[in-house]
Parts: structure tokens; sequence; C-alpha cells
């Protein structure tokens, strides 16, 4: 089936998910959907960023999102917890359902919006404070806990991103003085530790080592059991290694979503193909 | 699509959470309305102080009109007042300051970006600052005290002989050697205002990208020609804008001019006689000020020194923004 | 040939004015400072910090001026920093793209340069007119319009340096705008607030001309806020330009003791920033 650009609707999307009769392995069940992205447009100021984008993140999976530069698929996630809202000149039209309710309506509290949606930059960007404030300080903000229990979700959230063992002897100094690697799975424990429901990932690994890049993808591939995950990446390998499903963009339209075995085995548009093979970048 | 999982969050860990933050709202909103107030006050400030300032030279305004500018009468007995002495020593002072500081505070600037060997950069960029931060009255008590005599003693005798057949020179620099007066107050007053434009403009002259300093060394150009003929265009806006700030430093100056100014309402042509400023009649007068013209008057005065201050202060800042613009890019 | 040599005849005669010219800068802030040394220590004796200002002719100190400055700034210091710091806030963080913001940095940087001998008309006009006498409240108050410029813009300055990235990092997490600001973009700014305010204080420390005529000045020791009380700078105004030696003395010694807490200040100020800068 000849997809231009997936349309909004259940039923139609079911069929998406299902790889072509010809292609796939074993049919899948539907798999549930935790945000759904209808008809998306985005604009800075004048330029038409986002059109008409649709697309689904299933839940407790890894959806990938990649592209050539200047795609949108950054700016397609900064609109799914609506860090826009920021900026003065930049707006959205169009529908993002969270359990059934539009975010991107006026009346949603974008506090809480991102307490649920959590997000993850490029450039790991610890707080100004100690490691255990690092995590802490978002922890407080929800819940007046007694030290005891807040000392116990901080090493849970570390322990969640594979820092524990490395940290646990100088949770008083600085988040600063971390090696990259190290301070990028902070900026993840701290995102974890306020206990969203879906975990955004804007090219997470790119300012980071090899090893480091392991380790993050091992974390993401661990979180993915309990959060749901969205990655942008302009790493097509590490499309394929990490993620369940993949949406190609390209100049602000989505081109094609489905299974990420699917896209890079058999992508079912030309674009698709000459991006994958590497024709354009 | 409504059987999404709440699954992978209990749904009691949701609730907590917005009671949190709408009661956090409030503050938020509160602390929002706050700097937005303080931010207000800034504004209503200087719109306070125009308005106290008209309103305050009122009865004088009504008094003498715009002869007020023009009258060189000063007598407390009879309530005539004039600005104009008052005005041509602020000026005066000012130019003379800027004759001295400019030149010099350029040259600071230049010296401290091209020419200082690079050890000494720090310590001597630090005391130049420090000389700014000098307060004025320690200008005003060391003009007073040590260079005012020493002028009397052996400077301006020697200026008053030097010039004494020349034919403009000899009334500029005229009159028995008092120590304190016009050029004193001047010279004085370059002395301060010669830091300030030696730090902006060294600030301005880094803003020069240094492939254009390369560029122009690479064609065998020499350190002053490179100055000359690339720094100081490129810099050129922002300098004047630098320049014109010093000038409303020196224009507004009180103290430092108070103490060797001499505090005489009149004009002479001489500029080593005694002369005033606004700030420094206002500084002398005000406390001793009787009758409801006489405080007017000088009231007016300080209305005077703000709308002159302001019209250079308001074309040096939109220049500086112009190169901060474009440094910024 | 002669054309080069005219040239290089030209820069070292550019080079020498240059040079002459930092040594003019230089031998000018030595022979200030120098004065100040040599005169003020001559007076420096406990006296000057535990005896009042004395009439002409008798021996005294400086403590209630000092107290008076003290007291003074403080206060001034005390309402014009947060005014400055919230209005800075405003202008780097909620109003970052907003016009009225161009505006009041413009009005800010005026009133930062204005003459101070202004300000000091508007509180009397203000507060001493209405209050029908001189009060050190109205002092304070002329002080604290002389802070709120500094404090501002440095505010302004600072915040504006921290990253976006930060800020979005903490808003990412759900935190509501104000938290933002408060515990992370202080936190960040920390010390380069922190400068601001220590400049400010340096600012207001050698302020005379707004005292004038608001705090006027007082012979005898008074924290009485509603009376007119002694200062520092007003007393060695009175004293410097009167024809008694003990008096001329004492201003010396007060000038240096101005003089010595504005370099401190502006010392610890700068050492901040260079350490901001480094770390």
């Amino acid at each position: 089936m000849q997809i231009e650009r997936p349309l909004p609707t259940v039923e139609t999307r079911a069929a998406v998910i299902d790889p072509a009769p010809h292609a796939a392995a074993s049919a899948k069940p539907a798999v549930p959907i935790k945000v759904s992205v209808r008809n998306l447009d985005f604009f800075y100021g004048d330029n038409h960023a986002l059109k008409n984008v649709s697309t689904p993140l299933h839940l407790n999976k890894v959806t990938a999102f990649i592209g050539p530069s200047g795609c949108g698929k950054s700016t397609l996630l900064r609109v799914l917890n609506r860090m826009y809202d920021l900026y003065p000149k930049q707006r959205a039209e169009g529908e993002v359902i969270l359990d059934g309710e539009n975010i991107l309506g006026a009346a949603v509290d974008v506090n809480f919006l991102r307490s649920r949606v959590g997000m993850v930059f490029q450039k790991p960007t610890p707080f100004p404070m100690s490691i255990y404030d690092n995590i802490a300080f978002g922890v407080k903000l929800y819940r007046k806990l007694p030290k005891a229990e807040l000392d116990a979700r901080v090493e849970e959230a570390l322990r969640g991103a594979a820092l524990w063992e490395e940290v646990k002897d100088k949770l008083h100094t600085s988040g600063l003085g971390l090696s990259g690697g190290q301070q990028q799975r902070l900026c993840i424990a701290r995102s974890v530790a306020v206990e969203p429901e879906v975990i955004l990932f804007d090219e997470p690994c790119s300012a980071l080592d090899p090893i480091s890049t392991a380790k993050v993808e091992e974390l993401i591939d661990e979180l993915a059991e309990r959060y749901t995950i969205a990655i942008v990446t302009h790493n097509m390998q590490q499309a394929v290694r990490v993620s369940d499903y993949t949406a190609f963009m390209y100049l602000g339209e989505m081109i094609e979503f489905g299974d990420t075995n699917a896209v890079f085995t058999a992508p079912k548009q030309k674009k698709t193909q000459d991006y994958i093979t590497g024709r354009f970048g | 699509m409504s059987d999404l999982a709440l699954a992978a969050e209990p749904a009691t860990e949701v609730k907590p959470k917005a009671n949190a933050l709408t009661r956090l709202a409030l503050f938020d909103r509160l602390f929002h309305w706050l700097t937005f107030l303080a931010a207000i006050i800034v504004l209503l400030l200087l719109a306070g102080v125009i308005i106290s300032l008209i309103e305050g030279s009122m009865p004088a305004i009504r008094a003498f009109g715009f002869g007020f500018l023009s009258s060189q009468a000063w007598n407390p007995v009879t309530d005539d007042y004039g600005a104009l002495p008052a005005i041509y020593g602020t000026v005066i002072t000012s130019m003379i300051a800027m004759l001295v500081a400019v030149p010099v505070g350029l040259g600071v600037a230049v010296f401290l970006t091209e020419l200082c060997p690079h050890a000494l950069r720090r310590p001597i960029g630090m005391a130049i600052e420090l000389l700014a931060g000098i307060p004025s009255i320690i200008y005003g008590i060391w003009g007073l005290f040590v260079l005012a005599p020493f002028l009397q003693g052996h400077v301006q005798p020697a200026l008053i002989s030097l010039f004494a057949d020349a034919p403009f020179l000899s009334s500029l620099f005229a009159g028995p050697p008092y120590g304190i007066g016009v050029l004193t107050a001047g010279l004085i007053l370059g002395v301060m205002v010669l830091p300030f434009i030696a730090s902006i403009s060294r600030d301005v002259f880094e803003t020069v990208p240094p492939v254009l300093k390369e560029a122009a060394a690479g064609v065998g150009c020499t350190t002053f020609e490179i100055m000359n003929h690339v720094v100081m265009p490129y810099t050129r806006t922002g300098l004047i804008g630098g320049i014109m700030l010093g000038l409303g430093r020196a224009l507004g100056e009180t103290m430092a001019v108070t103490f060797v100014i001499g505090n005489a309402h009149k004009i002479s042509s001489s500029i080593l006689s005694p002369g005033t400023t606004i700030s420094a009649t206002i500084a002398n007068e005000f406390t001793e000020a009787v009758g409801d013209l006489y405080t007017s008057s000088l009231i007016e005065l300080g209305l005077i020194l703000f709308v002159i201050t302001f019209v250079v202060l308001a074309a040096a800042r939109l220049m500086l923004m112009r190169i901060e613009r474009k440094a910024g890019g | 040939m002669s054309l080069y040599a005219g040239r290089r005849a030209n820069n070292i005669v550019a080079t020498f004015l240059c040079w002459a010219a930092a040594l003019f800068g230089l031998a000018w802030l030595i022979m200030i400072l120098g004065a100040l040394i040599y005169e003020g220590a001559k007076g420096l004796s406990p006296a000057v910090f535990t005896e009042m200002t004395p009439p002409p002719g008798s021996a005294g100190g400086l403590m209630n001026a000092i107290a008076g400055s003290f007291l003074m700034s403080a206060i001034g210091v005390a309402v014009g920093a947060p005014l400055g710091l919230l209005a800075g806030t405003y202008m780097a963080e909620y109003g970052r793209y907003a016009k009225i913001t161009t505006v009041i940095r413009f009005i800010n940087d005026i009133l930062l340069s204005a003459p101070s001998i202004v300000v000091g008309l508007f509180v009397y006009t203000v507060l001493v007119a209405q209050m029908k006498h001189f009060s050190a409240i109205a002092g304070s108050g002329a002080l604290a319009i002389l802070v709120i410029p500094v404090v501002l813009r440095t505010t302004e300055d600072m915040l504006l340096l921290v990253p976006g990235s930060l800020r979005e990092a903490a808003a990412a997490l759900g935190l509501p705008r104000s938290y933002v600001i408060w515990h992370v973009a202080y936190r960040a700014a920390k010390s380069g607030l922190v400068t601001g305010v220590l400049l400010a204080i340096a600012r207001v420390s050698g302020e005379t001309a707004p005292l004038l005529f608001t705090s006027l000045n007082n012979q005898f020791w008074s924290l009485d806020l509603n009376a007119p009380m002694a200062s520092l700078p007003v007393v060695i105004f009175q004293f410097a330009l009167s024809p008694y030696r003990d008096w001329q003395q004492l201003a010396w010694t007060g000038a240096l003791l101005i003089t010595v807490t504005v370099l401190i200040l502006s010392i610890a100020a700068r050492a901040l920033s260079a350490q901001r800068r480094r770390g």
C-alpha cells in the first residue's frame, strides 16, 4: 500500500503499523498509541517549518525521527512538550493528542504537561548545583518528602540512568564536574526523577564519545519498558539500533512512518530510499 | 486510543503533581508582576525627575521667561537671576575637559590594545579603571589643595607672561593668577573623564575582528596606520558615542568642579579667572537659598542641565547601540 | 625609500605620544593617590573613629559622619538593589522580547549617567519639601535612585549571559517560570549579580551632590532617620572649603577613608568577575 502521508484515523494507522503482507515477518497486533500528532503545522514567524505532519508515538516503544538537517524533526519534538511556548514568534496549529487531550489547547497547564513529557537535550545541561540537588530539585517541586525518601528517589533515578555506581560517593559535588557522558546521564536521571510518561530525546548522543553513546543507547532500551520514547537522531545506524518505529521527515513533511525494520529494509517512498542509501544527506 | 496506558504510571502520581503546580502558579504570577512593576518604576523615576524639575522651575519660568537663558544677573537681594554665566561655565569647562580627555583617553586606549607589553596590560588597565572609580569629591579636594596652588605658583604666571603680547591669546590667558578658575576646573574635569573615555574606547577597539587588522598588517601597514585606516573608521561610531558619554559626565559633574571654579557669577574672556557652572551654583547656594524665586531659579538651572545632558546622553546611547548591534551580529 | 621613512617616522611619533598618554594618566593617578595617602594618613588616629565632628578650632573625629554614610548607603542599597534586580530580571526574562524593554534600557542608561545633583533636586522636591525638613530618609532615597540603574544594568547583562539551553532544560522538567529564574538563572549568574551590587555600593559611597540638600549635615551623633544626618562626603565638602586647619585635615582623612572603601569594593568586584571568567 503506497501511502503519501498517514491519514488521521486509528484504523488507517493500524494499517500503517501493519507491514505489507509480502514484506514482514509476523503480523503484529495493534500497539496502543500514547501520543498522536494530527495535521500539525508549525511556524517560525512566517517560515512554515512543519507542514501537515501526522504521526503516532506508540506506548512503551521507541520511535526514531530521522531526516536531513532542517527537515523539522527537532521542531516536531519541541512541539510535543510545547517548548516553543518560551519564544514569541513561534506557533503551532493542529492537534497533538496525549491521553485523549489536545495538548496544544489554550487551557492546558504547560508546566504540568512538561512534567509528563520530559526532554533530554543535545548538549548536556546540568544545573549549577550538586549532583544530588540536580535530581532532587525536580522532585521537591512536586512532593514534600522526608529526607530518607528523597534520598531513595535520587538513588533510584541515578540507578535508572546507570550512573549511581559512578557518583554515589560524590553526590554533593557539582554536576558540572562530571564528564560529558556522565552529565548526559545525569540529565536523563533528572528527567526520570519527575516521573514522566513520555521522554523525548533530541540528538542525545551527538556530543558524546562512542562509549558514552553506547551506554546511553542501552539506557534508552531499558527506559522504553516504562516510558514512551521519541528520539531524534541524524545517525541512521543509531535509529536502527535503538528504535521500534522510524519516521522519516524531509523539508517539514512526514514522508514515511513504519516499523524500523520495514523502513530500513523495504522503504515505501523513494525519498526514504534515497536518504537511507546516502544519496543525499 | 483511550485504552492507553496510564499503565506506565500509577494514577495516584498525577494528582499531587497537579496540586503542587497550582500552588506554585500563584507565586509564579506574583513574581511576574513584581518584576514588571519594578521595571515600570524605572520609567516612572525618569518621568518623576522631569516633572518635578519642571514644576519646581515654574515660578522662575513665569518670572523670567526665556530671558533667563541670556541674562547674566545673579542678585539674591533684588531677586534677579540669569543662567548665562552658569551655562557658559558648564560648557567651557566641559570643552577644556574634552580637549584633555579625548586625545589622552584615545592614546591610552591605543596604548593598551596595541603597544603595551602583555604582562603590563592587566595592571595598567586596572590602574586606569581605578582612576575612574575615584569619587569626584577626591578630585575636588585634591584640586583645591594641590593642583590650584601649583598652577597659581608655577603655571599660570608663565602662561600669562607667555601670551602677554599675543593678539587674541592675551585676553584668553589674562588676569591675576588665582590658581582656581575655569582652566583649573576644566583640567580636573579632564582628568576625571579621561579614564572613562579610555575604558570605553578600549572596549570598542576590541570589537574589531582581528582578521581586519591582520589583513592590513599583511600588506605592510605600520601599527599606527592600522589604527588610523582600519580600526578608527571601523569603530568611529562607537568612539563618538563613548566621547559623548564622557561629555555627558563632564557636563553634569559637580564636586570636582565646585571646589576649584571660584564661584563667581560672571563671564570673562580669560580662562584663568573664576567662574561658575550650573552644578557648582546649585551645590553652593541651594541650602542657603531664601525665597521661592531663588530656589525656583536654582531648580530651573537644574532643569537646563538635565535637558543638556539628556540630549547628549541620548545621542551617545543611540550611537553605541548601533555599534553594539554591528559587533553583536 | 623616503616615503617609507616618513611613514616609519609617523609611527614612531604616534607610538611615543601613546606611551606619553599612558604615562600621563598614570602620573595623575599616582599624584592624586599619593597626596591623598600622605595628607590623609597624617590625621589618621583612633580619635577619627571615636569622636564626633568638632566645631572649628578643636580636635575631633568623623564618627558621626562615618556612621551616617554607612547607614544611608546601607538603606539606599537595601531599597535600590532589589528594585534594580527585579527590573533587570523582567527585562532579561519575562520581557526579553518586549518593546518596552528597549525603552527601559534606554531610560536606565540615561539615569545611569545623569548628573547626580539633579537626582538630589528631585528628592528635594518630592520628599524634603513635602516633609518640610531635611532627613536621612531623603538622603537614602537619593542614594537608592543612584543604585537602581547600576544594579539593573548588571543584572540584565548577567542574566542575558545565562545560556538558553539551561533555561530550556529547567522548563522541560515542568518548572514554572519563576522557579526557572530563581533557582537556575539567578544561581548561574550569582557572582555577576553580586558584582553589580558591589559596584553600586562603590558608586554611592563617594556621592556628595545628592546628599547636600536631602540629608544635609549634622554636627552631632544621630541615627534618627527623620532628621538631618552627617555623611562623610558632605562633611569633607564643608571642612575642605573652610579656612580652619583642623577641619581641612579631617577633610583629607575622610577623603582617604572614602577612597580606600571604594577601592576595596572595586577590587572585590573585579576579583569576582575574574573568578567567574576563569571558572
